[in-house]
């Protein structure tokens, strides 16, 4: 062989070392697999020790002070949780989450539609039950759960998907 | 009438072949299930995580059981 001496010294061929045979394959594909296995303990570890939220009563606008058609932000129940209110009626209103169920863009209440809407992808969300109505969005939005009293409106839970 | 008789390398690798294309097909199946389980939690319904995890669990132990399968296999072959 002519081969030069540092070929000898060195023989490493880079052609050998990037072959890969089935068994390494299966080998990959079984670490994957296993991968997937503990994500999804993950994910049920994480519904065991998950917290149920609570939610405290808290006034988020005065009738009085607040339009048919006309619209109040807030945010409720944390302060990284922002939510919208809608007086859709004399005596009808709703809030929901004001992140779409799209990508969290923050939905806008259009009042000669009657809907709230996404402006990033067009969602559209009907104002009276926050369920979709057109757009990429899969799930309603999550519904503020409002209480009169007085002329006051408290938000006292949130409702999420079927139980809007 | 004897069909023709293939070498036990060929052999082995028809079986190896057969072997890879199942542990993917169960690799697609958990990615998906994976998905769909996350997507569920996050959307509210933490009850779901269980029956996920022990699906995939299910799924993981097919693929390692026929990993094992093409390691024998592949074992037999070379021996030959």
């Amino acid at each position: 062989m002519n081969e030069p001496l540092w070929r000898e010294e060195f023989s490493v061929h880079g052609a050998d070392e990037r072959y890969v045979n089935r068994r390494q394959f299966a080998k990959f594909l079984v670490l994957t697999s296993f991968g997937m296995f503990v994500g999804n303990v993950w994910l049920l570890v994480k519904s065991w020790f998950a917290r149920r939220p609570v939610f405290p009563a808290r006034p988020v606008a005065k009738l009085s002070e607040l339009p048919v058609g006309g619209v109040r932000l807030f945010r409720y129940p944390g302060p990284h949780d922002p939510c919208i209110l809608v007086r859709h009626g004399e005596h009808d209103w709703a809030a929901y989450s004001q992140k779409c169920t799209h990508l969290s863009c923050a939905v806008v209440y259009a009042p000669e539609s009657g809907r709230l809407e996404c402006p990033c992808h067009q969602g559209l969300f009907s104002v009276r039950d926050g369920r979709v109505l057109a757009g990429p969005p899969q799930r309603p939005l999550p519904r503020i759960a409002l209480e009169r009293r007085g002329e006051e409106l408290i938000a006292t839970g949130v409702h999420l998907e079927e139980e809007a | 009438m004897e069909g023709p008789r293939y070498p036990p390398e060929r052999r082995g690798l028809t079986a190896i072949d057969g072997a890879l294309a199942l542990i993917a097909v169960l690799l697609i199946v958990q990615m998906w299930l994976l998905t769909a389980a996350l997507e569920t939690f996050l959307a509210g319904h933490p009850e779901v995580a269980l029956s996920a995890a022990i699906v995939s669990g299910v799924l993981f132990l097919g693929c390692l059981g026929l990993f094992l399968f093409v390691r024998g296999v592949d074992r037999e072959a070379r021996r030959e």
